[in-house]
């Protein structure tokens, strides 16, 4: 009973973002400011071809540094948590 | 226990072209779709390979993992220095110095469509290489570690 009654709320909520989305229009944003400089002045600017990584290491560069920093925790964490089946303090590499 | 010759074989075979083709895909960055992250993840996705057709602790040995270490901080370092050796030239943090100066990686594109050029760019490829190389550590770590796990029941 309590099974069913979440499937159905979960297809009424499912139904209202459909119908939210079905009245967005595709190709026209409401803002399109930035895409427009970026896709106007980035080749001149910063010289490359590819317009995303242009945006993603150099307009927004500051923001890959904290993708990177995130990658290299995340690194550390999993290595922390997995130690025990790699042998511990008792494995050569360690 | 490991697995059939053949697929031992085959693995063996494709794994230097993986790792080609992740850094091809590293390289050009600037001008094909792609770039640092992707490379990586494609670089270790060789390792992988590897690694399950193998029996892991045969190749355990193989791998030296200080290296990996290194690859994962160096990358790192590298990425954040090429930030911050602009400051020393009087720009500010994260400026593209080197696009259209000339000079290593300097070469100004024509505006629009274009067959593009590997020596453009500014330093939009050394941050490419240095993210592609801290990816390649991270990430073949990761799946050193995980798979680790796995090898100690035999399979």
């Amino acid at each position: 009973m309590k099974r069913n009654l979440t499937i159905l709320l979960l297809i009424v909520f499912a139904g209202i973002l459909l119908v939210l989305a079905a009245g967005f229009t595709y190709g026209t944003p409401l803002a399109s400011d930035m895409d427009d400089y970026f896709i106007r002045f980035g080749q001149a600017q910063i010289a490359a071809n590819n317009i995303v990584t242009t945006i993603v290491f150099d307009y927004r560069g500051f923001d890959t540094l904290g993708e990177s920093t995130v990658l290299f925790t995340a690194v550390i964490g999993v290595s922390l948590m997995f130690r025990r089946f790699f042998g511990g303090e008792d494995d050569a590499d360690e | 226990m490991q697995m059939s010759k053949i697929v031992r074989l085959s693995a063996d075979i494709m794994y230097p072209f993986v790792v080609i083709f992740g850094l091809y895909v590293i390289m050009h960055g600037h001008i094909t779709p792609g770039g640092g992250f992707q490379g990586g993840a494609v670089v270790a996705t060789g390792a992988a390979l590897v690694i399950v057709a193998h029996a892991f602790h045969d190749v355990k040995a193989m791998i030296p993992k200080i290296l990996l270490y290194l690859q994962e901080s160096g990358g790192l370092l590298l990425f954040i220095g090429a930030g911050l050796a602009g400051m020393l030239l009087g720009f500010p943090f994260f400026f593209n110095w080197l696009a259209n100066s000339g000079s290593l990686f300097g070469m100004p594109v024509p505006i629009g469509p274009n067959p593009g050029e590997l020596n453009t760019a500014g330093f939009l490829p050394l941050m490419n290489i240095a993210v592609g190389i801290e990816v390649w550590g991270g990430l073949t770590l990761v799946i050193l570690y995980m798979l680790s796990g796995v090898g100690k029941e035999g399979y």
